[in-house]
């Protein structure tokens, strides 16, 4: 089977979130970081296309890039940003913070070079149309018990989160 | 094709990205976007590793990951909403009682 897109894509669409994730963590305006997220999340949904799961894909724009960062932006406009704007952006302990980020990432990388044997360079594909329908058998049979919690979960998380941010009424 | 590892590296350095913004920032919601990033990172590797063996249920994993992230979002943002009511600052340095 050949592949559905070259590999210019990946690199294009690597550097495209990676540059977008150090805006989200170095811009002082909070728009403008909720801006640069919703371009890392698309291009992480164009990721997901070049693996074969068109599914992932779809879930990714919907609710991630449509829903999750339409209600941030929601949340920085009734907060009031003038103010928030005016406080410090970034704590003194950043060089901490990057030491133990670059630590963290130097973990990775080192558990990436000295285990990268295992990985092999090529993969087989699952035909993809069938990808959504096969999602779909997994979830209804082998996983309904956390779908159904999952459901629970999302019910629970509507009701607290009307009842914490509604006004209190005197 | 490109192998498996470089979506694995790729995974690797979002996370990095976001636990340094999770240090280093001062808002709250910049912090919680933070999150997602480190979030999202992880999902890249469940479809990596899930494309890679041929097993759909790394994909099902990812759909529960943006179901508790939904949540999460939803729950952590109402919590903002409610503490910048009472405080007026959405510095979480300043946010450190929690009765007024």
């Amino acid at each position: 089977m050949t592949p559905i897109a070259p590999t210019f894509f990946f690199y294009f669409l690597s550097a495209v979130a990676l540059i977008s994730a150090i805006l989200v963590i170095t811009r002082k305006n909070p728009v403008h970081s909720a801006l640069a997220l919703i371009v890392t999340l698309l291009s992480l949904a164009g990721l997901y296309l070049m693996l074969y799961a068109p599914f992932v894909t779809g879930v990714q724009v919907i609710v991630y890039a449509g829903g999750i960062m339409v209600l941030f932006l929601f949340v920085i406009m009734l907060v009031n940003i003038e103010r928030a704007m005016k406080e410090e952006e970034f704590n003194k302990q950043w060089i901490a913070g990057l030491i133990a980020s670059l630590l963290l990432g130097g973990l990775f990388l080192a558990v990436y070079f000295k285990g990268r044997a295992i990985f092999p360079s090529e993969f087989t594909k699952i035909p993809e149309q069938m990808n959504t329908q096969q999602v779909g058998m997994l979830i209804f049979q082998n996983y309904l018990l956390p779908f159904e919690i999952a459901s629970l979960l999302l019910l629970v998380a509507i009701v607290g989160a009307v009842v914490m941010a509604k006004k209190k009424l005197s | 094709m490109v192998p498996i590892s470089y979506y694995l590296v790729l995974s690797a350095i979002l996370f990095a990205c976001g636990v340094l913004g999770f240090l280093i920032k001062r808002n709250v919601i910049t912090i919680f976007m933070s999150i997602e990033l480190m979030l999202n990172a992880v999902n890249l590797s469940f479809v990596a590793f899930a494309s890679y063996w041929q097993a759909l249920s790394g994909q099902v994993f990812v759909f529960f990951v943006m179901v508790v992230a939904a949540a999460e979002a939803a729950v952590g943002l109402a919590i903002i909403i409610a503490v910048f009511r009472t405080r007026q600052t959405l510095n979480p340095d300043r946010v450190n009682l929690l009765k007024l």
